[in-house]
C-alpha cells in the first residue's frame, strides 16, 4: 500500500515538466515546425538551478520568500491527490477544501512577492489573477462538491479511487458539465489560452508571466517546476472525474498518466486554434463554467 | 434509456444558458437549431409503442421545422437587418447567467411540487420544460432586439413540447403536426415583420418603437 503511495509522489515529481514539452510539440504540430525537444523543460529547470540569482535592491525577504513557499505549498498538495487508483500519500475527510485552499496560498505568496517588486505593471498582473481566481475557485470547489456528494467521500482519494468509480455506478451527465468547468478552471488557472497567453512577454494584458518578471535562476526554476507540478495535480483531479477506473490498478495508473497527456494534447489543440478572449470576457467564460457546476450539484442533489 | 433522456434534457437546459450567455445573433440562432434538434431527438426517445408513423413522422417533421427551416428563415432575416450583435440589453450577460441556476432551483422545486395525471419518463422533465419556458420569456423581456425575442418565442414553445412530452404521450400525431404548422407560420410572419420595421425605422430596437408615432 505504501509502496502505491510513494509511486504516485514519484510520479507527479518526475513527470510533471513533461506536459509543458508536450503542449509545446502539439502547438509545433499545428504550426508546422519541428518544435523544441519533448524533454526541453527539464533542460531548462536545470539550466535555471545552476545559475545565480539577481535580485533587485527595492525588493524585501517578500521576494524571495515567493518561490520557495511557492514549491513548498505545491509539493504539500501533492501529497493529497490520488491517481487512478494510486491514493494520495494523506488522505482525510474534507482534503478538498484543504486542496483548493494550498493552490490559494501558493498564489498569495505569489502576488505579494509580485507587490514587494515595487513595480507597477507586476501590480496590475496581480490584481488579474486575484480576479480572475476569485472567479474560478468558486466553480472549483463546487463541481468538486457535486463530485463529492455523488461519491459519497468528502476526500479526494476517497471520491477518485472508491468503488463507486466504475464505468457501471456512472452518472454521464454529472461527469462531463464537471469535466467540462474544471477543464475551464484548468485552463485558467495555469495561465493557458483562452483566459492568458503563455508565450506573450511584455504585454499589457498577460497575468501570470507579469508577476514574475522579476525572478530569476534558481527561484525562477522553483516557479517553472512548481506551476508544472500544479498543471499536472489539476490535471489529475480533472482525469480523476471523468475517467472510469477498470480494478487494476497499474492499468488504471497507466491510463491516467496517458489521460493527462492527453489533455496536454487537448490544452495544445485549444492554444492553437484559439486567440486569448478579451480581458473583459475572461469573466463571463469563468461563470460559464461556475453555472455549469452548480447545475451538475444540483443534478446530484435533486 | 432514461440515461440517455436525461442527458438530451441536461442539453437542452446548456442550450438555455447558452442562449442567456451570448450576445451574437447568429450563435443565438444557432444554438435554437441544436435546441430543435434535441427535442427532435427527445421525440424519438421517448415514444415506446414500437415502429409506428407516429415514432418517425413526429422527429422527422421536428427536426426539419426546428432545426433546419426556421434557423434558415431566421438567418435570412438576420442577413436582411444589418445587425450583428445585442447591444446593451436590459439584463446583462452575466447577471443572466448567474441568476439562471437559482431560476433552475425553483423549477426543480415546482416540478417536485407538481403531481401529474401520469408518471413522467424522467423526473428531470418538467424542471427542464419549466426552465425553458421561463428562459424564453426572460430572453422576450430583457433583450431589445426584435430577432431575440423570435427566438425567446421559439425556446418557450420548446419548453411547452418538452412539458408536452411528459403527460401528453398519446396525442395525436395531427394535434402535434398543427401545432408545429402554427409555430412555422408564426415564425414566417414575424421573419417578415421585423424585416418591414427594419426597412421603414432602420432598427429593431424594440423598446424605441412605442415612441414611433404612424
Amino acid at each position: 500500500m505504501h509502496l502505491e503511495r510513494i509511486i504516485n509522489l514519484l510520479l507527479v515529481i518526475v513527470l510533471s515538466p513533461l506536459i509543458f514539452g508536450i503542449i509545446n510539440r502539439t502547438k509545433a504540430i499545428f504550426a508546422g515546425r519541428t518544435g523544441q525537444p519533448l524533454l526541453q523543460s527539464y533542460y531548462d529547470l536545470w539550466k535555471l538551478f545552476n545559475k545565480g540569482a539577481v535580485y533587485s535592491q527595492t525588493t524585501s525577504w517578500v521576494f524571495r520568500l515567493g518561490p520557495i513557499v511557492g514549491l513548498a505549498v505545491v509539493f504539500a498538495t501533492a501529497t493529497l491527490v490520488p491517481l487512478g487508483r494510486l491514493p494520495a500519500v494523506i488522505a482525510f475527510d474534507g482534503d478538498i477544501i484543504l486542496f483548493a485552499y494550498l493552490f490559494g496560498l501558493m498564489r498569495f505568496f505569489t502576488v505579494i512577492s509580485a507587490l514587494d517588486t515595487g513595480s507597477a505593471f507586476e501590480g496590475m498582473g496581480a490584481s488579474r489573477e486575484v480576479m480572475f481566481s476569485a472567479l474560478a475557485e468558486p466553480a472549483f470547489l463546487i463541481g468538486l462538491a457535486a463530485i463529492s456528494a455523488q461519491r459519497h467521500s468528502l476526500s479526494l482519494t476517497g471520491m477518485f479511487t472508491g468503488a463507486d468509480t466504475a464505468f457501471g455506478a456512472y452518472i454521464l451527465p454529472v461527469q462531463l458539465l464537471v469535466s467540462f468547468s474544471i477543464f475551464i478552471v484548468f485552463l485558467a488557472e495555469n495561465s493557458r489560452i483562452p483566459v492568458d497567453d503563455p508565450n506573450t512577454h511584455l504585454e499589457l494584458t498577460m497575468i501570470h508571466e507579469v508577476m514574475v518578471l522579476d525572478n530569476s535562476g534558481p527561484d525562477f526554476g522553483f516557479i517553472t517546476y512548481s506551476s508544472a507540478l500544479k498543471m499536472w495535480l489539476l490535471g489529475a483531479v480533472l482525469v480523476g472525474v471523468l475517467v472510469p477506473s477498470n480494478g487494476n490498478v497499474w492499468i488504471d495508473m497507466s491510463l491516467s498518466v496517458v489521460s493527462i497527456f492527453v489533455l496536454a494534447v487537448l490544452v495544445g489543440i485549444v492554444e492553437s486554434s484559439m486567440a486569448r478572449l478579451k480581458l473583459l470576457r475572461v469573466p463571463q467564460l469563468l461563470l460559464i463554467a461556475n453555472a455549469l457546476s452548480i447545475l451538475a450539484l444540483i443534478l446530484v442533489l435533486r | 434509456m432514461t440515461n440517455l433522456v436525461d442527458t438530451v434534457l441536461i442539453l437542452i437546459i446548456l442550450t438555455n444558458l447558452m442562449l442567456l450567455g451570448s450576445s451574437r445573433l447568429r450563435t443565438c440562432i444557432f444554438v435554437v437549431a441544436m435546441q430543435g434538434i434535441l427535442l427532435g431527438a427527445l421525440a424519438l426517445l421517448t415514444e415506446n409503442s414500437g415502429l409506428t408513423i407516429h415514432l418517425i413522422l413526429l422527429p422527422t417533421v421536428i427536426i426539419c421545422l426546428k432545426g433546419i427551416i426556421f434557423p434558415f428563415l431566421l438567418f435570412r432575416t438576420l442577413r436582411d437587418l444589418n445587425v450583428q450583435h445585442e447591444v446593451e440589453p436590459f439584463v446583462g450577460y452575466g447577471t443572466s447567467l448567474v441568476l439562471s441556476p437559482l431560476v433552475l432551483v425553483v423549477c426543480i422545486w415546482l416540478g417536485s411540487q407538481l403531481s401529474l395525471p401520469v408518471e413522467a419518463i424522467s423526473s428531470l422533465v418538467v424542471p427542464a420544460a419549466f426552465f425553458s419556458i421561463a428562459c424564453g420569456l426572460f430572453l422576450i423581456i430583457s433583450r431589445k432586439k426584435a430577432l431575440t425575442q423570435v427566438l425567446g418565442y421559439l425556446v418557450l414553445e420548446n419548453g411547452i413540447y418538452v412539458f408536452g412530452v411528459s403527460i401528453a404521450t398519446k396525442q395525436p400525431v395531427l394535434v402535434e403536426l398543427g401545432i408545429l404548422l402554427d409555430v412555422f407560420v408564426a415564425i414566417f410572419v414575424m421573419g417578415i415583420a421585423i424585416y418591414h420595421i427594419n426597412r421603414e425605422f432602420d432598427h429593431t430596437d424594440v423598446d424605441r418603437l412605442n415612441k414611433l408615432k404612424g
